[in-house]
């Protein structure tokens, strides 16, 4: 067992991260995904997640949303722990309830956009402020309607997901996110589904959001170039660890580990 | 006698017997659906116990004879201190009967709803259960739908068993009316051509509709 003793309740003082990771650790069976992982990202830094399949990087963004359990460590957002809660003075794994309102903080965005079939595009946005924050049906759907005319959106608001293309659902899927004002948004390679051609529509939205929005942001993508544009930061992942961090320009510029030059020059030659 | 006389002469009696085949099948759809949504909700519980219960209850009423179970319900049941009328009993049995046939379908409906839904729901911090009643549900709903349009079918089948307890039914009526006409082929060739109506005019179309309705719902019309 773990020694808890050694996790603070809550975390204070100047610089308190808005998302922490201390000694995380995540494992299915033997396979262990992520090892010890500490992590930070301030209020409003964009941090872009990339690295070889299979690296954890999807599973960081998960133990974020609290989609996984963890095995070891703790999650703090805004200072708070996330996946722990206080109990006689120490942290114990969270029960579904804290959880339930720890996570509110906290939106993402799949790869697959996973809007709800059965509502439209207006009525998906509405769907959490209306139903988990308890918002009057109308402040609920200006709210949305705000949302969906900053994704471009507007004009197809009575639209079932089923008419609209990847490009189309995944900029609902955004605004979906963002009516519930998380302070961490996630994004998982939300445009890897998409045709070539409309991905620049979801890049577009997510670019507005980092020049417009001090959300902070955790974003993993295979697209180099917009991560380079974009990032604050950028954390080359390999076997569940942070091989190499640093800013765009020195990581993709000059990378020093040798794991991150080889896979940057795959990519490359892939592209 | 012509084939009309004959009609003519029963008619009432096929009415009364079709009006309590109507009512036996719209209370035992009832519960079979009631019985079908919590037993298949139960079904995918984390709590071990309430899986296994749900699991007996499915076992035990599609592993026998909805015959036996009628019997038991209406002869046995007595016996131990519960007596139903003849007609409650007749719809409960098929209820039983057949909830535990819808269960499977609640359960495989659920389950056939992509993960990602559960995920994304999740993700708005959706309570359990409202994420199974807002989300999940309307969209196992429509995979469910022509699958039940087949067990309502088999449930309106199914209520002609009702008869061998006495109640009152189409089944019942032509049994009678055979029995003082002797006119076999006509008395039991009139109760068929009324279930095929129930079934094919009735029931079908309307699980259609409902099927089209649903479908709307979901944009995929
Ligand atoms: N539910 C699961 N059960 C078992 N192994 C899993 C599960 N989810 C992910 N993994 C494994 O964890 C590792 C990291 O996965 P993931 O975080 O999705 O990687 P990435 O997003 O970087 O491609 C992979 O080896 C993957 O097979
Ligand atoms: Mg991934």
């Amino acid at each position: 067992m773990e020694d808890m003793s050694q996790y603070p309740l809550e975390l204070s003082g100047p610089d308190v991260p808005m998302v922490r990771f201390m000694n995380v650790t995540k494992s299915y069976g033997a396979l262990t995904v992520l090892d010890n992982l500490n992590l930070d990202v301030s209020e409003g830094e964009m941090v872009t997640v990339i690295g070889p399949s299979g690296s954890g990087k999807t599973t960081v963004l998960r133990m974020l949303m609290t989609l996984e359990t963890i095995n070891g460590g703790v999650i703090y957002v805004d200072g708070q722990p996330l996946t722990h809660m206080a109990k006689n003075g120490v942290l114990v794994p969270a029960d579904a309830k804290y959880l339930r309102r720890a996570r509110s903080s906290i939106g993402m965005c799949f790869q697959h956009f996973n809007l709800f079939p059965h509502m439209t595009a207006l009525q998906n946005c509405m769907e959490g402020p209306v139903q988990v924050l308890g918002l009057p049906k109308a402040e609920a759907r200006d709210r949305s309607e705000e949302l969906l005319s900053m994704v471009g959106m507007i004009d197809k608001k009575d639209q079932h997901p089923s008419r609209l293309s990847g490009g189309q659902q995944q900029r609902v899927a955004i605004a979906r996110a963002l009516a519930m004002r998380p302070k961490v948004m996630l994004f998982d390679e939300v445009t890897s589904a998409l045709d070539p051609e409309v991905i620049g529509e979801v890049t577009g939205v997510i670019r507005k959001l980092v020049a417009e929005h001090n959300l902070t942001m955790l974003m993993v993508t295979h697209q180099m170039g917009f991560a380079r544009d974009i990032s604050d930061r950028v954390c080359f992942f390999y076997q569940g660890k942070i091989e190499e961090q640093g800013p765009p320009e020195g990581l993709f510029g000059n990378p020093q580990r040798e794991r991150t030059q080889q896979f940057l020059s795959a990519v490359k030659a892939a592209d | 006698m012509s084939y009309w006389e004959f009609l003519a002469q029963n008619a009432p009696r096929y009415l009364d017997g079709t009006l309590v085949t109507i009512a036996q099948f719209f209370l035992s759809a009832m519960l079979a659906i009631l019985l079908a949504l919590t037993a298949g909700l139960m079904k995918l519980s984390r709590n071990v116990a309430v899986r296994w219960t749900a699991g007996v209850y499915i076992e035990i009423f599609r592993g026998t004879s909805l015959l036996i179970q009628l019997y038991w319900i209406f002869f046995v049941l007595p016996l131990f201190g519960l007596t139903l009328d003849k007609f409650y009993a007749g719809f409960v049995a098929v209820g039983l009967n057949l909830g535990a046939y819808g269960a499977e379908l609640v359960r495989g409906g659920i389950q056939s709803v992509p993960k990602g839904q559960w995920e994304a729901a999740y993700a708005i911090s959706m309570s359990p259960a409202k994420r199974m009643y807002r989300i999940i549900l309307p969209q196992a709903l429509l995979n469910m739908l022509p699958p039940w349009g087949n067990l309502m079918i088999e449930l309106l089948k199914a209520t002609a068993l009702v008869s061998l307890i006495s109640v009152t039914d189409l089944m019942f009526e032509a049994k009678q009316i055979n029995g003082s006409t002797f006119l076999s082929a006509q008395a039991f060739g009139t109760a068929l051509i009324i279930y095929y109506i129930l079934a094919r005019l009735i029931v079908t179309p309307f699980m259609r509709w409902l099927e089209r309705i649903m479908a709307r719902k979901l944009g995929r019309a």
